[in-house]
């Protein structure tokens, strides 16, 4: 039974419940209509780098390389290249957007707004998804023109690119909040992301890498998203793909309550 | 219950400015407050702590009763704030910005969209309500910050130098406009540079300097604590001298117009009667400066320190 002061707390969560799915839903709506918006710097870029890849790695250098894990080396490379522009976007659209608006001071709207700063982190969080599965969904519509793709295990392939996803949309979050210029936007991507992306086995195994190299790998975070995208495609991992699963859900969560953490506190945008 | 309360709220930079210097400050609900200070005295530190942008070092803050340690977003569900500077994302249309904020309030777009065009027509800006809203001009930009901070019909509406930068004609309709919000039962605290402006409208005040509050009472209280005040007399007569009138300090500016110094405890009546006398025909009169900015340049300067305590409260 319930009384009606409980009647009453129940009613009050719910109106805060709507107004926070309100809330959520408003940060996610602009943030899909900034990507549609400026499509010309979101969606056809990657478009373009995906189409020179596959025709210069997987038409030209590709059939004189061969055969790849049993697989042609377009076959092989094309999860990896979808997979590097999720990574790509996601990051790219959570910290331009995030700094954007720091920049700006329009990130004020939000910050004396009542919603909470969880709820902020995942707003910004679903730009960079959906950032990244759009991008995801054009780069293998590019793909399917070069080569056909099988799909082994669909799970694999959902799971991996949404964790990949969220892993560095809150990566980018994280830059954003620490980042006091437009230098600072550019310096994580282009000096860490991309290095680690090109050497996560993107475009070889590293099973062709010596040891040493082979073991320095596996310390390289893009590997096991790259693999685990791999799998569901290929049904082939050079790592476990369990452990991959569970280093990106661990990514997540870890990076997630960084940020909630960090705005809490107000590092990067407030004195 | 106070429509806001601060109690020893202090706030010291990472630079080492102290800002604030545990100030003590109570605004009625239903009121509407001048805070009036010098640049950096501490009015936009204290703005930003009440609205959560800028974190406090030491103190509480009660927006209608609501501890903001405590019950943070049911005290930023009761407050509007129009801040400084622009603060709205430049690239997005004027009415984009509204929607999107009464969106973060939680209101439906339904309510949402009704409510826009309320704001935007009381504030003149429906026609402008699909531009982009850089191509806008200052005074429309201001307006437009008005009606975002007025889009979930917030209790307590904070404006931080609403008028700066825009013409006389716009400050007057911003003013009657926010006559009748106040009027309709919306607390209004106001910073300001134009004293004019927080002598028109607001029937409270206080002043801080340095991170204290100086001066707070009612506007009427504050003002009777200055001791003198200068009148300009133009006359019709040419005047060669300084017309010597027993009591009063005059000076000529310049052949057609006198300056009287009047305390308090004199009046105007003897004067007239003594130019009367003296065949001298005021034709008009103004006080030299706005009675506000007078006290204002005096207890900030210093020069009526002896005259004001640190808080006039005692004296309501």
């Amino acid at each position: 039974m319930t009384t009606g002061a409980g009647t009453a707390v129940n009613a009050r969560r719910e109106g805060e419940g709507e107004h926070r799915w309100v809330g959520f839903s408003t940060i996610v709506i602009r943030e899909f209509s900034r990507i549609i918006r400026i499509w010309g710097q979101t969606i056809v870029p990657p478009a373009i780098t995906a189409t020179l890849y596959f025709l210069i790695f997987g038409s030209l250098i590709g059939p004189r390389i061969g055969d790849m894990g049993g697989y042609s080396y377009m076959q092989y490379i094309a999860p990896g290249l979808i997979m590097m522009s999720v990574i790509t976007n996601s990051y790219g659209n959570v910290v331009s957007s995030f700094f954007g608006a720091k920049f700006g001071r329009h990130i004020e709207e939000l910050l004396v707004s009542p919603l909470p700063n969880w709820l902020i982190v995942l707003g910004y969080v679903a730009g960079g998804l959906m950032r990244g599965l759009l991008v995801g969904i054009v780069v293998t519509l590019v793909a399917l023109l070069f080569t056909r793709l099988h799909v082994e295990h669909w799970f694999a392939v959902v799971g991996a690119v949404i964790l990949t996803a969220l892993v560095f949309s809150l990566g980018g979050f994280v830059n954003a909040i620490f980042a006091k210029n437009f230098d600072q936007v550019t310096f994580i991507p282009t000096f860490i992301l991309t290095p680690l992306t090109y050497l996560g086995g993107v475009f070889y195994s590293i099973t062709m890498l010596p040891d040493w190299a082979q073991k320095l790998s596996q310390a390289n975070p893009i590997l096991y998203m790259v693999n685990a995208f791999r799998y569901g495609f290929l049904g082939h991992s050079d790592v476990s793909v369990s452990f991959a699963f569970t280093v990106m859900l661990a990514a997540t969560i870890a990076l997630f309550v960084l940020c909630v953490w960090l705005l809490d506190r107000g590092t990067g945008i407030r004195d | 219950m106070p429509a806001l309360s601060l109690r020893q709220l202090s706030k010291t930079y990472g630079n080492g400015v102290h800002a604030l210097k545990g100030i003590d400050l109570d605004v009625e609900s239903g009121d509407f407050f001048a805070l009036l200070g010098p640049n950096g005295a501490g009015k936009t530190t204290a703005i930003g702590i009440i609205s959560s942008l800028v974190t406090k070092t030491s103190g509480k803050v009660f927006v209608f009763g609501r501890d903001i340690d405590v019950e943070l977003e049911a005290a930023k569900a009761c407050l509007g704030v129009v801040p400084q500077e622009i603060n709205f994302n430049q690239f997005e249309k004027v009415s984009t910005i509204l929607l999107n904020q009464a969106g973060f309030y939680g209101i439906r777009r339904r309510i949402a969209r009704a409510r826009v065009e309320r704001w935007l027509r009381e504030l003149a800006l429906w026609d402008k309500r699909d531009a982009v809203s850089r191509t806008l001009s200052g005074g429309m930009k201001r307006r437009l910050m008005i009606a975002r901070a007025l889009i979930h019909e917030p209790r307590l509406l904070i404006l931080d130098e609403p008028s700066a930068g825009v013409d006389i004609e716009i400050r007057r309709s911003m003013w009657e406009f926010l006559r009748r919000l106040n009027a309709d039962g919306t607390t209004i605290i106001l910073t300001t540079h134009y004293l004019e402006e927080a002598e028109t409208l607001c029937r409270n005040i206080a002043i801080i300097d340095e991170g204290r509050i100086i001066e707070h009472g009612r506007m009427s209280n504050v003002l009777r604590k200055l001791q003198t005040e200068i009148f300009v007399l133009n006359t019709r007569e040419t005047l060669d001298d300084t017309p010597q009138l027993p009591g009063y300090a005059v000076r000529l500016t310049d052949d057609h117009t006198l300056e009287v110094e009047v305390s308090k405890e004199q009046n105007l009546n003897d004067i007239f009667a003594a130019l009367t006398y003296r065949g001298i025909e005021v034709l008009s009169m103004r006080n030299k400066s706005n009675r506000l900015e007078e006290l204002f340049m005096r207890l900030v300067e210093g020069r009526d320190a002896a005259e004001t305590p640190a808080s006039a409260a005692a004296a309501e």
